[in-house]
C-alpha cells in the first residue's frame, strides 16, 4: 500500500459528527464548514453512520487537497482529515467590491476586474475583466439617482388594468384618422427611447447599479409606451399612419450617438423634455378617456427620465467644466446634421391641430393651431430651462434650445 | 520535427477539448517565468509513448499504463524513464466494484457465473486493476465471469468517464452484474443523480494504487527539464495565474514523481498480458 502524501504536518485534532447525512447528500457543506477553522494540518476526526462514507470520504479530501489518514479504532470513524491550504487559498486575497450600500459611497472609478460581482462582494483574484466603457462615477452619477430608480418602481403602471380601453369614443372619424397619425409618430419616437438607454446600460460597469437599473426600467417604460400606443392606434383602426424619412433621419442621430453625456442631453433633457410638454398636450385635448389616461401616464414616466437625465449632466457639470462645451458642441453637431431635413412631418402637425381643434370648424381650427403654436413655445421654454438646469448661461441656453430638432425627441 | 533544447516540448493525450487551454494556460505562465515552453497532443498514449521515444519531445503526461508502457520500453532498449512530478489527485486512488443494493451477491467470490462491467478495455482504474483485484481473490475474468466493457475512447487509457459511467448505467439497468470505477466517481455519480441513496453497495475496494505522471526518458536536456520541473513544483493553489489551471487539471498542488503506486496495474498487466503488443509494436518485445 503507497503511503499517505497529503499530510503537511501534525497538529492538533476535531471531531465532526456527520450522522446519517453522506457526502451523496450534501455532507461536504459539513465537512468544509468545520474545515474552515482548521488550520493547514490540522486533524479533523469525521465519524458517521452514512454508507461507503470512508471511501467517499477519501475521494473528497483527495479532489480538495485535504489529506486522508485511516479510520482510527473508535466507533463509526470513517476517517481522519489533515487540512490541506487549498481551501484557504481561493479568498485569500479576494477583494471587496465596494461598499453594497451606495449611501456609503461609490468608487470614482470601478475596476474593469470587479466584472458582474455585485457591489459589496469578494472578488477572487483573478477574476477576468470586463470591458465595461462607463466605469465611472463622474460621467454616470446622480446624487438621488437611488430615490429615482425607487419613484420609478413605484410607479409601475399594468396596461391591461390602468387604462380604460372600452370608454366611448364619441369623436368624427377624422378627428380618430388624427389620433392614429400622431399615435404612429410617438411610437417611432418611444422606439428610439427605448433602444438609447438599453444599449447604454449595457456598457455601465455594475457597480453603478442604480444607474444601470433606472436606464432598463426606463426602457421597460419605453416598451410599455410602444405597446399602449399601438394598442389605441389599433383600437378603430387596422392600419397606422405615416412614417417620414425626416422623422427617421432625426432619430437615427440619437440612436447613432456615442457618446453618454450627450447622448442623455439630446434624448432625455431635450427630447423626453419636449415630449413631457407633447403628451400633456395630447392628455388636454384628448378625443376620449382611454387617450387621455394613457398620455397621463405617460407623460409621468417621462418626467421621471428627464430628472435623471437632469441629475446626473448637472452633477457631472459641476465636476468637470469643459462639459458644457462639449454638450454644445453635440447640439449644434445635430442641428448641422439635420438642417436639410424636414424635421417633424406636416401630417403630424397638422393632426395636432385638429386634435386640438376638436372639429373641422375654421374657428376651432384656428383655435387649434394656436394651441399647437402655444405648445412649440411652452417646449422651447422647458427646454432653455432645462439646459439652464444643467449648467448653460442664459444666453447658451436659449440659443441652444432652439437648435433643437423640429421632429420634438 | 524532433524537440531541440532551448525548447521545453510536453507531450501530452488529448483526452478531452480543455487539455488545449490547459496547456496553453500553463505555456503563457511558463514563458512569465522565462521558461519556453510548448506542447504537442497526441489523440492515443501509444502513439504518445512511441513519439516520446523517437525523440519528438522531453516530457510525457502519461496515464499510468502509458507508464508502464514507457518503463518496459526503456528497460528492454537499455534506457532510463523516470518519472518526475505528478497531481496530489494522482496519488492513493482506489477502484471499486459495485452492485446493486438488492444484489443477492454478498462477497466477490458470488460474482462467479455472472457479468462485471469494466470501462475502456485499457482503463487502469475501472478494468484492469479491479479485474487485477478479482484475480487475486481467486476469480478470473472470462473464465468465471464475464466482462462487458465499454469502450468508450480507447486509446486513452481511460481518461475518459464515459466508460465507467455507461457501466454505471448497465449496472443500474440489469444489463450487469456488478461494475467497476474509481472511487471518485462512485461519488460523482452519486452526487449527479445517476446512483440514487441505497441504490447501490460496494462490494470490493482495491488497493490503493496512483495515476498519471510526467515522465522524462535519459537523454533529455536536463537542465530544461529541472527547471520544468522546479517551476512545476512551484506552481501555488494561491496563485490567481494558475488556480483556474490547476481547477481544469484536478489538482491542488504538484508533488514529487513516485513510482511505488503502480505496482497492482503492473501485476493486472503481467497477468493480462496487456503491455506485449505495445511493446512489438515498438519491436522490443
Amino acid at each position: 500500500m503507497s503511503a499517505a502524501r497529503n499530510v503537511p504536518r501534525d497538529g492538533a485534532e476535531r471531531v465532526l459528527d456527520l450522522g446519517r447525512c453522506g457526502l451523496d447528500q450534501g455532507g461536504h457543506v459539513l465537512l468544509a464548514r468545520a474545515l474552515a477553522g482548521c488550520a493547514p494540518g490540522e486533524r479533523l476526526v469525521v465519524l458517521g453512520d452514512a454508507p461507503e462514507l470512508s471511501i467517499h470520504l477519501a475521494a473528497w479530501a483527495r479532489a480538495a487537497g485535504h489529506g486522508v489518514e485511516s479510520a482510527d479504532s473508535r466507533a463509526r470513524c470513517a476517517g481522519r482529515l489533515v487540512a490541506g491550504s487549498a481551501h484557504l487559498a481561493r479568498f485569500a486575497d479576494a477583494e471587496r467590491a465596494g461598499a453594497t450600500d451606495a449611501r456609503d459611497g461609490v468608487h470614482e472609478q470601478a475596476p474593469a476586474h470587479w466584472g458582474l460581482a455585485a457591489r459589496g462582494a469578494r472578488v477572487e483574484v483573478g477574476s477576468p475583466a470586463f470591458d465595461f466603457a462607463l466605469a465611472e462615477k463622474r460621467t454616470l452619477w446622480a446624487d438621488d439617482v437611488g430615490a429615482l430608480y425607487a419613484q420609478a418602481l413605484a410607479a409601475q403602471w399594468d396596461p391591461a388594468t390602468a387604462i380604460p380601453w372600452d370608454a366611448p369614443r364619441p369623436h368624427a372619424a377624422e378627428v380618430e384618422d388624427a389620433l392614429v397619425q400622431v399615435l404612429t409618430y410617438l411610437i417611432e419616437n418611444e422606439t428610439a427611447a427605448l433602444i438609447v438607454p438599453a444599449r447604454f446600460a449595457a456598457r455601465i460597469h455594475p457597480h453603478y447599479r442604480e444607474v444601470q437599473q433606472l436606464l432598463a426600467i426606463q426602457a421597460a417604460d419605453e416598451a410599455r409606451h410602444v405597446e399602449v400606443f399601438t394598442r389605441r392606434a389599433t383600437l378603430a383602426r387596422r392600419e397606422l399612419g405615416l412614417s417620414t424619412a425626416g422623422g427617421q433621419a432625426s432619430l437615427k442621430t440619437l440612436v447613432d450617438e456615442p457618446d453618454f453625456a450627450a447622448a442623455s442631453l439630446l434624448l432625455s433633457v431635450l427630447g423626453e423634455g419636449s415630449f413631457v410638454n407633447l403628451l400633456w398636450f395630447l392628455h388636454e385635448h384628448a378625443p376620449d378617456e382611454c387617450t387621455r389616461t394613457i398620455m397621463k401616464l405617460t407623460a409621468q414616466d417621462e418626467a421621471r427620465h428627464v430628472a435623471f437625465g437632469v441629475a446626473h449632466l448637472a452633477r457631472e457639470a459641476r465636476e468637470e467644466p469643459t462639459l458644457v462645451a462639449r454638450l454644445a458642441a453635440a447640439i449644434e453637431r445635430r442641428h448641422d446634421v439635420l438642417r436639410h431635413t424636414a424635421g417633424l412631418n406636416a401630417e403630424v402637425f397638422d393632426a395636432l391641430i385638429v386634435l386640438a381643434a376638436g372639429g373641422f370648424e375654421p374657428e376651432r381650427i384656428a383655435a387649434g393651431h394656436a394651441a399647437v403654436f402655444e405648445l412649440t413655445r411652452q417646449m422651447h421654454a422647458g427646454r432653455r430651462n432645462r439646459l439652464r438646469l444643467v449648467g448653460f448661461d442664459a444666453e447658451h441656453a436659449e440659443r441652444l434650445a432652439g437648435l433643437h430638432t423640429r421632429n420634438f425627441m | 520535427m524532433p524537440a531541440t533544447n532551448s525548447t521545453l516540448v510536453l507531450g501530452a493525450v488529448a483526452y478531452d477539448a480543455k487539455v488545449v487551454p490547459i496547456w496553453d494556460g500553463f505555456q503563457r505562465w511558463f514563458a512569465s517565468q522565462g521558461l519556453d515552453f510548448d506542447y504537442v497532443l497526441y489523440t492515443n498514449y501509444e502513439r504518445q509513448v512511441e513519439q516520446h521515444f523517437a525523440g519528438a519531445f522531453h516530457v510525457a503526461w502519461n496515464s499510468p499504463l502509458a507508464w508502464l508502457q514507457a518503463r518496459r520500453t526503456a528497460e528492454r532498449t537499455g534506457r532510463i524513464a523516470k518519472a518526475i512530478a505528478m497531481r496530489d489527485t494522482d496519488c492513493d486512488l482506489t477502484s471499486l466494484i459495485v452492485v446493486r443494493a438488492d444484489s443477492p451477491v454478498r462477497s466477490l467470490a458470488e460474482l462467479r457465473g455472472r457479468t462485471i462491467g469494466c470501462g475502456a478495455g485499457d482503463s487502469p482504474q475501472a478494468t484492469l486493476i479491479p479485474l487485477e483485484h478479482c484475480a487475486r481473490a481467486g476469480l478470473v475474468a472470462e473464465r468465471d465471469f464475464a466482462v462487458r466493457r465499454f469502450d468508450v475512447l480507447v486509446g486513452k487509457h481511460g481518461d475518459h468517464v464515459g466508460g465507467e459511467r455507461d457501466a454505471a448505467l448497465a449496472l443500474l439497468s440489469g444489463e450487469v452484474d456488478a461494475a467497476c470505477m474509481l472511487d471518485g466517481n462512485h461519488l460523482l455519480f452519486a452526487n449527479e443523480g445517476i446512483f440514487t441513496r441505497g441504490a447501490t453497495r460496494v462490494l470490493a475496494r482495491t488497493e490503493p494504487f496512483d495515476h498519471c505522471n510526467f515522465t522524462v526518458l535519459d537523454g533529455a536536456p536536463e537542465e530544461l527539464v529541472q527547471r520544468f520541473e522546479r517551476l512545476l513544483l512551484s506552481m501555488r493553489y494561491d496563485d490567481p495565474r494558475v488556480r483556474a489551471l490547476m481547477d481544469l487539471e484536478g489538482l491542488k498542488r504538484w508533488c514529487p514523481g513516485r513510482t511505488s503506486g503502480y505496482a497492482l496495474l503492473e501485476s493486472a498487466c503481467e497477468r493480462f498480458r496487456v503491455l506485449e503488443p505495445f511493446l512489438a509494436r515498438m519491436s522490443v518485445a
